[in-house]
């Protein structure tokens, strides 16, 4: 009872500070041209980008849910992510953030939705870290083509959030899926295709709504064949050697932007203080407190939104997110990233990273991957499905993603095969690590590791109540809730989008 | 050297393809000998290439090799029904594929290859096909994709054989937008010319020396092509139309009808709510039940139950990767799937092994009683789950080697070669 209050207590503090919260997005063009570095961020590790302050506790201020509400769900096997597994457990959901995790004593707090979750499983909600949802939206068209901004090779100025349509009928398939967060990608035709959207997974009228509270900026970056198949008649780059070329001189590029802008500003400055004292003297000397006449104020250089997302990821603010594939390619993007002096947080595909698990581990960098994708194209040639197990073997990180519609909708199915294959190869990968890969890695990779992830008190109520275990095909997600708000109940079946509304005399996506 | 592996794989595989058949007994496992008939604990006897016995217990027949099945599961090897295992290298690649006729949104200065054969473009020890094979597939209708009609589809066991167990076994054609497009016009368009190209057909039939003589009308397919649609008119070989909208199913219905045609849907998105018509005219479904998004404007009535409810109003259902040469071995996770939307686990059973070899007449495939080719694989638990393996394929009698491109990759790996500094 003591601990219970104790643990009580610090949720209340934690969620205290709500009213503080600020909306991170801004309409369309208010947040610019200043840099837009939202919500001071720290993760689990005790990370925090270069010129960024932590603060404490971290994004507390985001879990406050008006809309979510009490529920409890009893007698589950509890899978928290954290390595324990609870029987028979209870968890308690409240006002946005989980209050309770426990075994089957726990306390249910009064009037609350109590959910019997006996012979089922939970788990934390499931976290995508590649997804384009939104951005190529259902029906897929060339009005729902949103996703890649390929008009040249380096569009670091867009945004997946401005392409992003929140009523996609694949975000509730998603979500469906067990799904509670992703990252919206802007997809790869481009060396530096623009940021990146980490959404909350639940259908809105407005981004702003969706997005996923406090989420740190990210970058979507790719090498290999994507960008020079699309550039290499029109302009270039033609070639591998064309793109890592690329690369470096969009970074050079935006190193002397950043100086110029920074030497832009203290001119400024010091021009104001001039004119500021000028006014003083003319004051004491009984004038109207008039400044020095003729002195024009310094040329401004003015802002470019491509460079100043550059320059915010070489000043540690942003999450570097790169599509690679070969081993060779992500050593050399690793090569750029400590010329250039900036940290890359994941590698996404990755399909031949157990070929470098070694110096992925040593630099902990992360890696996205599939289960058992291969060889649609050349550099995907040498993908195997123990990568995952091997780089989590090796030290490294890793985490299953979909980089699909339809495969966001099972990733527990995805994770189980990958873990499987590991087992095999005789890699002791157990269901938490598995569980972990689309979860709580999964949410380091998005920098959200401090809210979501795991079932811990204090986290945020993202989680998923399963008909069986999570690593069975035959499972199916009964109840997903996202940050407290209930986002699917099988009972109840899919909610259609507004675009499947009509399309049958049924009225439903039935 | 990666080349040197592949060739060394390759070689593997040929060399066990032409190996004798031995007397095998797998003993003791739990054996779906097919959909509806499962025992719990039994002994399965492979000799000369098929299952000579299947018997209740653990009992060890003498002068056999054994493979130990207690724990395991036994079925029949899974039958994918539209594959491009051994016709697909490297999707991006044109070079390395030899079953689609362009690329899917392109208009086709000829969008009828009836006359073409996927029987010419597979490549039996290609990388493609001892994947497909880790994943219990034991045999692929290798079919064509792409333009109006893509032309005939083989019949090949993954064993190495290069001669396919039934040539020209389907035609395989496309309406929607896909069809439409291919002919640069509308989805009905694509009707109307499928329907022009029978007719063609048809008269090219019934008087080819009225054709050879010049003395018929101008015809929009080639010779080769009016050739090779007999079988199809005759009813022999099935016509695989890839069709998801309503109007495009029951479209084709009314071809098949005025033609006498054998039809199947693949793809159908739309096919539960014609699923009355479906089962009265007989006509299989093949499916991937795992693709439930309105993802085309024609078709955007979809149903994540699909399978079921056709299964449930009579129609044959295949479960398939719909032509994915490369992701064949999910084949048992897609069946699983459906499972997790209602269709019952022998229905799903019978959807990669029952069903497949009916549609397109494979006699003695897809079940494991007695006098069945034994195309058998040997399970480490339920091979619809995703935690499972296949841990012994036996294609015509012949344990198969479950070496491959990726495990030769992994066995590279397991260790690195020291710290690149």
């Amino acid at each position: 009872m003591r601990a219970y209050l104790l643990m009580h207590a610090t949720v209340v503090v934690a969620l205290g500070c709500g009213g503080q919260a600020t909306p991170r997005v801004a309409p369309p063009g208010a947040d610019e041209p200043k840099l837009d570095v939202p919500v001071p961020w720290i993760d689990s590790e005790g990370f925090y980008p270069r010129g960024v302050a932590p603060v404490t506790p971290p994004l507390a201020a985001s879990l406050e849910n008006p809309r979510a509400t009490t529920i409890a769900i009893r007698g589950a096997t509890i899978l928290t992510a954290t390595g324990k597994t609870i029987e028979r457990g209870v968890i308690v959901l409240e006002r946005g953030a989980i209050t309770q995790v426990g075994g089957p004593g726990t306390e249910v707090p009064f009037g609350a939705r109590v959910v019997d979750g006996a012979g089922k499983f939970v788990t934390p909600g499931i976290i995508d870290t590649h997804s384009h949802i939104g951005v190529y939206a259902a029906p897929a068209s060339r009005a729902h083509a949103d996703g890649n901004e390929s008009v040249a090779p380096v569009t670091a100025q867009a945004r997946a959030e401005y392409g992003y349509w929140p009523q996609d009928p694949q975000i509730e398939r998603a979500a469906a899926g067990g799904v509670t967060a992703a990252l919206i990608l802007p997809g790869s035709a481009n060396l530096v295709g623009g940021r990146g959207f980490t959404v909350a997974m639940r259908a809105g009228r407005t981004a702003g709504e969706v997005a996923f509270p406090g989420a740190p900026p990210t970058v979507k970056m790719a090498c290999g064949e994507n960008p020079k198949r699309n550039y290499g008649d029109k302009g270039g780059p033609a070639t591998r050697m064309g793109e890592y070329a690329a690369f470096r001189a969009a970074f050079h590029e935006a190193a002397a932007y950043a100086a110029k802008r920074a030497s832009y500003a203290s001119a400024r400055a010091r021009w104001e203080e001039r004119r500021r004292r000028a006014a003083e003297l003319d004051q004491r000397a009984g004038g109207k407190g008039k400044p020095i006449p003729g002195e024009a104020a310094p040329e401004p250089v003015p802002v470019d939104l491509k460079l100043e997302t550059l320059a915010a990821v070489l000043r540690g603010e942003v999450l570097v997110q790169v599509h690679c594939y070969r081993a060779d390619e992500m050593a050399n993007m690793m090569a750029i990233a400590r010329e250039m002096g900036f940290r890359i947080r994941s590698f996404h595909h990755a399909l031949e990273a157990y070929k470098i698990r070694d110096l992925l581990a040593a630099e902990g960098i992360a890696i996205n991957t599939w289960a058992d994708w291969w060889g649609f194209k050349l550099e995907a040639y040498d993908g195997i499905p123990e990568n995952a197990a091997l780089v989590t073997a090796q030290g490294g990180r890793a985490t299953i993603h979909s980089d699909s519609a339809i495969g966001i909708q099972r990733l527990n199915q995805e994770a189980a095969k990958a873990m499987a294959a590991g087992r095999r190869a005789g890699l002791a990968v157990d269901e938490h690590t598995a569980l972990r890969w689309i979860t709580a890695d999964a949410a380091w990779v998005l920098g959200i590791d401090t809210v979501t992830g795991t079932l811990e008190p204090g986290k945020r109520a993202d989680v998923v109540l399963w008909s069986a275990s999570p690593f069975s095909v035959y499972a199916r997600p009964e109840l997903v809730v996202a940050g407290g708000e209930v986002t699917y109940e099988r009972s109840a079946g899919l909610r259609p989008a507004d675009y499947e509304l009509g399309i049958s005399t049924d009225g439903g996506a039935r | 050297m990666s080349r040197a592996w592949l060739v060394a794989a390759a070689l593997v595989i040929a060399s066990t393809g032409t190996a004798a058949a031995e007397r095998i007994a797998i003993v003791g496992a739990k054996v779906h000998v097919k959909p509806g008939q499962t025992l719990e604990t039994a002994t399965v006897v492979i000799d000369g290439g098929r299952v000579v016995s299947v018997t209740a217990g653990s009992a060890t027949p003498a002068g056999a090799r054994v493979i130990d099945g207690k724990g395991k599961v036994v079925t029949a090897g899974l039958i994918e029904s539209i594959s491009g295992v051994g016709l697909v290298g490297v999707i991006q690649e044109h070079g390395a594929n030899d079953g689609q006729l362009g690329a899917r949104d392109e208009v086709h200065a000829d969008p009828v290859h009836a006359a073409y054969d996927a029987r010419d473009g597979f490549d039996p020890s290609g990388v493609t096909v001892p994947i497909a094979r880790s994943g219990g597939i034991t045999t692929v209708v290798a079919a064509p994709s792409g333009g109006l009609i893509a032309g005939r589809a083989a019949v090949f066991t993954l064993d190495g054989a290069s001669e396919p167990v039934a040539a020209a076994a389907s035609m395989h054609a496309q309406l929607g937008s896909q069809g439409g497009g291919a002919v640069g016009g509308s989805r009905g368009r694509a009707i109307e010319l499928l329907r022009e190209v029978l007719d063609d057909a048809r008269v090219f039939g019934r008087d080819r020396a009225a054709y050879e003589r010049n003395a018929k009308r101008d015809m929009i397919a080639d010779r080769l092509d009016l050739e090779a649609l007999q079988p199809v008119l005759r009813g022999a070989a099935p016509l695989v139309v890839s069709a998801h909208a309503e109007a495009d199913i029951r479209a084709a219905l009314r071809i098949a009808r005025d033609y006498r045609l054998r039809l199947v849907i693949a793809g159908g998105t739309e096919a539960w709510r014609v699923a009355a018509e479906l089962a009265k005219a007989r006509v299989p479904v093949v499916l991937d039940p795992t693709d439930n998004l309105p993802r085309m404007l024609e078709a955007s009535h979809v149903h994540e139950a699909r399978a079921k409810l056709l299964a449930d109003a009579g129609v044959p259902v295949a479960v398939s990767t719909l032509g994915n040469g490369l992701q064949a071995r999910t084949l048992r996770q897609l069946a699983g799937v459906a499972v997790g939307d209602g269709l019952s686990w022998d229905q799903a059973l019978a959807s990669v092994t029952t069903v497949p070899a009916a549609m397109h007449g494979l006699a003695g495939r897809g079940t494991v009683e007695k006098g069945a080719i034994a195309d058998v694989v040997v399970w480490s638990g339920d091979p619809l789950e995703v935690m499972t393996a296949a841990e012994v394929v036996i294609i015509g009698g012949v344990v198969q080697p479950m070496t491959s491109h990726q495990t030769l990759l992994l066995d590279r790996y397991r260790t690195l070669p020291g710290a690149a500094r």
